[in-house]
Order: structure tokens, then sequence, then C-alpha cells
């Protein structure tokens, strides 16, 4: 069987615990507006020319984002790593793009993963069916979880799908006592006032296991590929990085509600 | 950091590097002497030694806790005309130069012109060695196929053990009168050179306890003279202390320290080793001193502190002695290579981290000297403490320490047959040279350019830079049918110019036994007193030669494109390569982007291209491990650079891997500059398919952006890549923690930028002493940062 991914990073210390390999697995079926891999949206593998500067003489080349792999070579390049997950308590993270967008790719890697005694995170928007959820449940070690918005409609306004299956999810894993860890991407004016942030709280007050936190600072990395990729960057240009303060503050709030918060993956 | 140490530190950073005449001046005194013409060569040795140690002017630093300079202040470096004399051209070369200049006066040039350059011009060993050596050797090193560290630098490069922090030098004529004694004049041949060679090591004894001497009765008039009573009182202690040592085993943890710089100096004036010394294993020798002291209180851990500061301090007032021609290019630095190792094991095998290991961290981190250099030994049983200590050291970016694995060091040297205590004792020294400490003679004779072979062996023993041949005729690239066609080919010229390489270090060994015998780093290395040899002639339990493989990771991806493009995917001739290469790439532009972009490279974990490293590797290691030297010993290799990845370079046509005409290649066993994109984890992957164990040292470097030390996490990072990698059996990784854009900026504005340190290639060194390509390749390299993705 082979999958569709956009990248594998090695190395990645903020995709859950320890030195982990992650899998970027391209496809999604939501459209962020703040989203910095918006090459990642379609399954699509896209082919573009960019220009080399070699010597100073600009060299037309092809660009591919995203190629095929099969269960086999995916493996391979994970148990290459064995070592540092074994050292430093790591493993392999499916993220994307949304990873349940191919779940008889992502199922076949999750339970080799799991013959093979490896860690595995699925970092997922949670907007999947639950019979998908369910079956990769046993083999996943950990969700990372995001919750965008607590608002169902500005959930829909900034992410093109509404929050109603997704929390519907995250309390049926929670009811499973599945691990998980929330994570808010923090993007100022969009989801970071008080009153967001409270409403957050409510849904996590719902959770029978109290979740890990992260507060993912929004941040204009990602900007210059709506450009390279010949897409619009609406809404979010006058957004700016959040200042450190405020996660703090943020941090605190969640922090004085008995949960564990880092700031960052 | 108190006044005291912040003074002498200040003096020590400031000091400019000069030359001093002193030396070249006393020593060619007593070669023209009499004396000197009727005793046999040890004796000759012996007495020139006594003779600087005996009119040597002394030299105080205010402040100072430990006393004695080579020269007659901070930075003031000697010469030594009987290994090389240098011409007045030299000393002006030396003094003008840009980079890591000697300053000399007129007076100085004077005395060369007047008395030094006409009594040893032609007859210094250098002369010698170039008189001796033949047309191959000498195209074959004009070529830049290798380099000759004994051509103007005696063999050196060991470090002294635990035995002599035991032992005074009145115990070691003791020592040499039982081994006199039991010389065996009827049947044993060698037993008058014997019995020369021991009594020249008699004489060298007597000239560091002379040294001592002169420096008790130095400080005694000082103490005399000072103000301050505090001050008298310490002078006084100083005075005290050089009766004891280096005369009688050292009783205390300030005379240790003030007993191997006496033992440090001794070495270092004998002759000019490559690398100068070095006091090893620094926590354990002074461990039982520290222990007993602070428990008895008369010692506290900040006077211990600052003893050891005021050590760091001594070695930085000492810069190498002065290079010039291609051995300026191979090591062009200050830097002299004393590299303290902490922790590791002790000779049982349990855990040698000890609380001083943690505190000369702190000498260290405080110090932030360039000399000495500093590394951890980490085995399995050391804790991660230790380590996590010195990643945060290595956070605040200048390069130290570096990081060694003793579990690899232990199987490499038992692989070279040492005992297993012996191998336990032993660490790294230099760079990252393995060796077994106070029992080995471990001397790098050169390195070795194996991207200019592979270059010759494409075109069929010829040099394409100049035209001639220097190799054998291997056979036309363009004919060749595979690729290991192209490889045995390439293999028969490396083992052609080993053979070049190893023909003329043997001749050199002999004409340094023969000429420059040292009896005085005899005496302190096992077994040269009980053997009756000497150091450079076998005397050492433990002899070793290695040869210093450059450019693997260039190598790699040169043969990794040939293989590739030419053999397998035919999508270029062997021609067109060849053509292109000739052509420095000029209007091939996009065959160099396929090159450079599009082709499998070493440092990614890749195994196509990883197989050519460890095939070069193998063969490399094939061609001269086991062989035998004059010593006794065999040639090993190791795979470490210093700045030889630059002079290789420079000397090297553009290559096959998209690499322009005279650009660095690659330094150790790093990924090509830039080429490792995958990440760190997938560079210690692929360094580690070679087989460390085998070698007596290799060398990685990466560059860690300093964003990853914010965090906790981040900091692990450095923890857990060293296990990892250790567990693969890695010999060594050290980190660079600097942005490239803070180096661009620094390279525009040296003025604001004077005190950045950065890590080279085993050491570490300013960033403004490093030539403009030495710079540039720095920048060059590969920036890791672990990533963070999120939706």
């Amino acid at each position: 069987m082979k999958g569709v991914i956009f990248d594998i990073k090695r190395l990645a210390l903020h995709d859950g615990p320890g030195i982990r390999q992650t899998v970027f697995l391209k496809g999604c079926p939501l459209s962020c507006h703040w989203c910095h891999n918006p090459e990642s949206r379609s399954k699509r593998i896209i082919c573009t020319k960019v220009i080399e500067v070699i010597s100073g003489v600009s060299v037309e080349d092809i660009e591919t984002i995203g190629r095929e792999i099969s269960v086999v070579d995916l493996m391979t390049s994970i148990l290459r790593d064995r070592i540092l997950y074994e050292e430093s308590g790591g493993g392999v993270t499916f993220s994307g793009g949304e990873p349940l967008m191919q779940p008889g790719f992502l199922l076949q890697m999750l339970q080799q993963c799991h013959n093979q005694d490896i860690h595995t995170c699925v970092d997922t928007s949670g907007y999947a069916s639950w019979k998908t959820l369910k079956k990769i449940a046993p083999f996943t070690d950990l969700f990372l979880y995001d919750l965008k918005h607590p608002d169902n409609e500005k959930h829909l306004f900034y992410t093109g799908v509404g929050n109603a299956k997704i929390l519907k999810n995250l309390y049926l894993l929670d009811s499973i006592n599945k691990d998980i860890w929330i994570r808010i991407p923090y993007i100022p004016t969009i989801n970071d006032d008080e009153a967001d942030l409270l409403k957050f709280l409510g849904i996590l007050a719902k959770l029978n296991n109290k979740p890990q936190i992260s507060l993912l600072p929004y941040h204009k990395l990602g900007s210059h590929k709506y450009a390279h990729f010949q897409m619009p960057y609406h809404t979010m240009q006058d957004i700016e990085e959040p200042v450190k303060d405020s996660m703090v503050t943020a941090k605190q709030l969640f922090e004085n509600e008995g949960y564990y918060v880092t700031i960052g993956g | 950091m108190n006044t005291r140490i912040a003074q002498i530190r200040k003096q020590s950073r400031e000091a400019i590097p000069s030359l001093s005449v002193e030396r070249a001046q006393l020593i060619t005194q007593y070669y023209k002497s009499s004396r000197a013409r009727q005793v046999s060569v040890p004796m000759r040795r012996a007495q020139a030694f006594y003779h600087f140690m005996e009119h040597k002017r002394l030299c105080y630093n205010p402040g100072e806790l430990i006393i004695g300079e080579r020269g007659p202040s901070p930075k003031a470096v000697p010469t030594y005309p009987e290994i090389t004399v240098h011409s007045l051209e030299d000393l002006e070369t030396l003094h003008n130069r840009s980079k890591v200049s000697y300053k000399s006066d007129e007076a100085m040039r004077r005395v060369y012109a007047e008395e030094i350059i006409p009594f040893w011009q032609g007859s210094s060993n250098r002369d010698k060695i170039f008189a001796n050596l033949d047309k191959e050797w000498l195209a074959a090193y004009e070529a830049g196929i290798f380099t000759e560290f004994q051509e103007q630098r005696a063999p050196g490069h060991t470090v002294l053990g635990n035995r002599m922090f035991q032992k005074g030098f009145l115990d070691l004529k003791k020592e040499i009168s039982k081994s006199i004694q039991s010389l065996d004049y009827y049947h044993d041949p060698e037993a008058y050179s014997k019995h020369e060679e021991l009594k020249a090591m008699e004489v060298a004894a007597d000239s560091i306890m002379l040294y001592a001497q002169r420096n008790h009765d130095f400080l005694i008039d000082l103490a005399n003279h000072e103000t301050e009573e505090d001050r008298k009182i310490e002078l006084m202690e100083m005075a005290q202390i050089c009766k004891q040592v280096p005369a009688h085993a050292p009783t205390t943890f300030h005379e240790a320290l003030q007993h191997y710089w006496f033992i440090h100096l001794g070495v270092i004036s004998e002759v000019n080793p490559w690398d100068s010394f070095n006091p090893g294993r620094l926590d354990q020798h002074l461990y039982p001193f520290y222990v007993r002291e602070t428990t008895a209180g008369t010692l506290t851990v900040d006077r211990a502190k600052e003893l050891l500061s005021s050590f760091w301090v001594k070695f930085n007032n000492h810069p190498a002695p002065p290079k010039i021609g291609i051995t300026a290019k191979e090591s062009s630095t200050y830097t002299d290579f004393a590299l303290i190792n902490l922790g590791g094991v002790k000779s049982d095998g349990s855990d040698a981290v000890n609380e001083l290991s943690y505190l000369i961290l702190d000498v260290v981190e405080e110090m932030r000297l360039l000399q000495p250099s500093s590394m951890i030994q980490v085995s399995k049983k050391n804790p991660d403490r230790f380590i996590r200590r010195a990643a945060q050291i290595i956070g605040t970016g200048f390069g130290q320490p570096s990081i060694f694995n003793t579990d690899a060091i232990v199987q490499e040297l038992l692989n070279q047959g040492k005992s297993l205590e012996d191998a336990r004792n032993g660490g790294a020294s230099g760079c990252v040279e393995t060796g077994a400490f106070g029992t080995e003679c471990y001397i790098l004779t050169g390195y070795f350019n194996l991207v200019k072979v592979l270059d010759v062996t494409l075109h069929n023993g010829v040099d394409p830079i100049t035209g001639k041949t220097i190799g054998p005729e291997t056979g036309r690239a363009d004919e060749m049918r595979s690729f290991d066609e192209l490889i045995r080919a390439f293999d028969r010229q490396l083992r052609h110019f080993i053979d070049i390489k190893i023909k003329g270090n043997n001749l050199i060994d002999r004409i340094f036994a023969e000429n420059i015998p040292v009896p005085f780093l005899s005496l302190v290395i096992d077994d040269c007193i009980v053997n009756g040899k000497d150091y450079n002639n076998g005397g050492a339990r433990y002899n070793t030669s290695y040869i210093q493989g450059v450019g693997l990771g260039s190598i790699t991806d040169i043969l990794t494109s040939i293989r590739y493009h030419v053999f397998e995917k035919k999508s270029l001739s062997m021609n067109n390569l060849l053509e292109a290469t000739q052509l420095n790439f000029e209007h091939m532009e996009t065959m160099r982007n396929t090159l450079l972009n599009h082709t499998p490279k070493y440092g990614n974990d890749d195994d196509y291209a990883d197989e050519q490293a460890t095939l070069v590797f193998n063969l490399f290691h094939d061609a001269v491990d086991g062989r035998p030297t004059t010593k006794g010993g065999h040639y090993r290799i190791n795979m470490l650079p210093t700045t030889s990845h630059v002079y290789f370079g420079s000397v090297t046509g553009a290559t096959a891997d998209g690499r322009l005409a005279y650009k660095p290649l690659s330094e150790g066993i790093s990924p090509v500059q830039g080429a490792d994109r995958n990440g760190p984890t997938a560079v210690i992957c692929s360094a580690a398919k070679i087989d460390h164990l085998k070698t007596g040292g290799t060398l990685l470097n990466q560059k860690l952006n300093p964003d990853l030390f914010s965090s906790d996490k981040g900091k692990d990072v450095v923890l857990h890549l060293v296990r990892s990698y250790f567990r693969m059996d890695g010999h060594h990784i050290q980190f660079n923690v600097v942005t490239a854009k803070i180096l661009r900026e620094a390279q525009l504005h040296p003025e604001n930028h004077k005190d950045l340190i950065v890590r080279v290639a085993g050491y570490s060194d300013y960033f403004n002493h490093l030539s403009e390509s030495l710079q540039d390749e720095i920048i060059a390299r590969t920036m890791q940062a672990p990533t963070s993705f999120y939706p």
C-alpha cells in the first residue's frame, strides 16, 4: 500500500515527547486561514517551476511537492531513528495535512510501528469520521488534537468546517481514555481574547481526563508560500505574531484550572 | 572570576604573539661550544637543554599562582633553529602576514642574520629531511597529495599519564641508575646507545630541577621586595613549591599543578613538538590531592578554582611555535592543541566523573580561553547530568567542550593491542586523536588528500592542475566500463601514494631518532627509562604513527555523482563530467544544479551515497592499517583536518559533486558544507556507517542554532544526539552554536566581533584569526535546527 506524503522531518522536537520523526501526510479537509503548509491541502502531487541560482546564473528547476511512498519504505525511514527514540523517549508522529485523510495507509503505518514498539502520535484536526478514529485509536499512543476555535461559526469561517464533529470525536476519544494533548494555535484577534479562552476551558472541562495543553504561537513563517503557490493569504495580512506577555497570561489562565501547559509544541 | 584572575587573563588575552630569539641564541651558543662536539647525540641534546634551562630569562607575571614561561614573557615564542631555521624572509612573512602573525624586531633579525642563519643553514633537521626525500615524494607533496607534520616540527603529540603525578625527578633519577646498572654490555649490542640515552635523561632531569631551583630563588627575591603582606606570603609559598616539585612528587593540589607545568615547559622547550603537550585526564590526576586537602581543610573550593584558573592562563600564554609554508596552511592557528580530558572511566572501568570534573567545567566556562582546549569523555557509565552541564557550556557558543566516546576510545586502543588498563587510562588529545596516556608515542605524520588522489585517478596518473604525471597510469576514465573498475584504479593510486608517504615517514623518523632525541620527554613517558631508549626511537611502551584522511564527505559525493549519473542513470558521460570540472562548470550551471541538488549526498542517511563513504574509508584503512613503523609500532588512520581541508581544496580543481575549483573540501567525517539536509540525526546515522573503532579518531562537526538552547527540551537534544551517536560507536562530536548571520556580520565588521570564538575542526579559534576561505567554509556548513510545524 502507498500513501502520499509531503515531508519527513527528522529531529522533530515539538510533535510529542522526545525526539521524533514526523511524517507529513498530504491532503487536508480544512483550509485554515493561518495555515503555513498550504501546499499540503491538496492530496495531489504538485510540480512547480522554480529558479535555482547556480554560480550567479539562474537555472530553471522543477520542485515537486509531495511523493508517493510505500508502507515498507516509510517504515525503513522511521526505523532509521530507533536509537534516537530509545535514548530520548521519542517516536514517530503522523501529521499533515490531515493524516486521517489517508485512513488505510495511516492504519497500516500505525500497526507496523506498534509491532516494532515504536511510540506513535497522530497530530490531527479531529475532522474525520468516528469510524476512522476508532480504528486507529488502538495503535495510537498519543493524540495531538487541535482545537482551533471554540465557536462553531468562527471555526467554520476560519477553517472551512464547523467544530461539532471535532468536539464529538474528542469526547469519544476521551471516553475510551486515549492519551490526548490539546494543541491550540494562539492567534491574535482570532481566538486570543479572554472570552474565547474561557470557552476553550469550557470545552475541556467536559473531558474525563485532564489533557496536557500546548499553546502554539501563530507565526508568519509560512506566509511567503501563499505567493509562491499563488494562493490568497486572505484576512491574515494584518495579523501580528503574539507577544510573549499575552501568551504567558493565557498560559496562566489554563494553569489556574489545573492543566499542564506548554508554549510551543 | 576574581580581580587577580581577571588581571592575568586580560594580560594573556592582550599579549601579542611575538618571536623570542633567546632560545635560538642559547642553543646555538651551546652547539658552537667544544663540549658539544665531544659528546654523543643524546648527550648533546640534553646538554643543550640544560644550557637553555640554566640561562633562560625567568618570567613572573604579577598575581599569577603558577610560575614559568617558555619565553621571556607571555606569548613570546622561541624558535628551534636546530629543527627548522627560519630565513630572514620567513621572519618577515611571520611578522607581516595578516593571520596568525608573530612579531619580531630588528634586533632579532640581526641576531638571525649574524649568528643563527650562518650556523644552521643547511644543517638543520629540516635541511637533512629535504636533502634525503626523493623526487616522487616531493612531487606528491608539492601537488598537495599529503602534508608532512615533522618537516619543521618535532614528533610530540603525547600526553602525561598518572604516574608522573606520583613521582619527582629524583625518583626518575633512581630509576635511571637502576636501568644503567642492569645494562648487559656482553649480550646487548645496543647497551652503549642505551647508556648514552640514559645519561642524557639524567642531565635532562637535572635541567628541569635546576630551572625550578632558579624559580625558587627568583620567587624568594620577589617576596623580599613585595610590600603587600598577603602576596609576600603567597610568593614564599610558591617558592617553597618550587623546592618540592618537580624534584619530588607533589603533595598538594597547588604543587601538582606547578609540577605538571614544569614538565610541560620542559617538553615544549626541548623541541617544538606537534602537538605541544597535555596533562590529559586532569580531573583524575588532581582528584586525590583535591579530596585530601578539602577534607583536611587546607584547600577551599574557591582556592582550587583560582589555582586552576591561573593554570589555564598558562596554556593561553603559549601559542604554537611559528609555522611557515604548507605547515602553516594545514594548521593555520595559534592553538597548540593541549586538550584537557574530563570524565570517562577509571582504570577499573568504573565511572570516573567526580566533583572536580564539574569544577573544571566551571573553570572552562568562566575562563573562555582558546587554550587549553577541553573535552568531556562520555562512557555509558557516566551520568546524563555530566553531559547536560557540558551542553550548557556548549550553548554559550565557543565550541568547548567537545564530546568523546570513552567506550569507543577503549575499544580502539584494545584493537591496537593496548592492555585494558592502559586503554581505560587513555583518551583523546590534539583534535580527536586516540592515545594511551603516559605510555604511548602516537604521532600524526600528515594529512592525506583523498579527493586529490581520486582526481589523479580520473586523469590517469596526471595532476590536472599542473599537467605533471605524479601517479601510475591506471587507465583512462572515459574507457572505464564500470564503477568497480574506477574503484580498482583509485585503490591502486591510493596505495601508490600511501607507499610514498610511508617511505618518507620512515626516513624522517630515522632522521629524528638519530639527530633529535628527546631525553626530557623520554623521562616522563613509560617505558623509555626501562628500555633505555628515546621517545623518538621506539622507547615508549606503544608506538603508533597516524596518517590522517581528509575529505571523506567530498570524495563520497564525487564518487556518488559518478556512480549515479555516469554508470547507473547514464545521464552523463564521463567525458562530459570531466570536461565540466575542467571548465569549473562555467556555462554548465544546469549540470551543476543536477550534481548539487539532484544527486544523493553523504550526510542524509541515504544508503546509496553512504556506501561510497564506507567503501573509501575501508580502502584507506586497508592501505595503511597495521603497516610497521621504524619504532616497532604500527601505522593507523584517523580522520581529521585542522585547516588542511582548506589547503587541500586550494590545490584541487572542480569536482563531480558540483564543488567549484579551489574551494575547501569537507572537513573530518562531516558532510560537504550544506549537503546535509535531513537534520543532525541523519548526519550521525550517516557518519556512524563507517567503522570508527578501526581508527584512532574521527571528527564530526555540527552547527546548531542557538535558539535550540532556549528550551529545556532543546538543550536535551545535545544529550540525546550524543548518547545515540555513541551507541552507534561514533568517536567524537562537537558543536558550533552560532548563526550564519552573526558570522557574516563578523566578516563585515571584525572590529565589533573581536571575542567571537567558533569551532573549526578539533579546536576553537577567534573568528577573526581565520582565513577568509575558512570563514566562508564555516558559514556554509548546514545550520541544524529542530523543526516545529503545527497547523
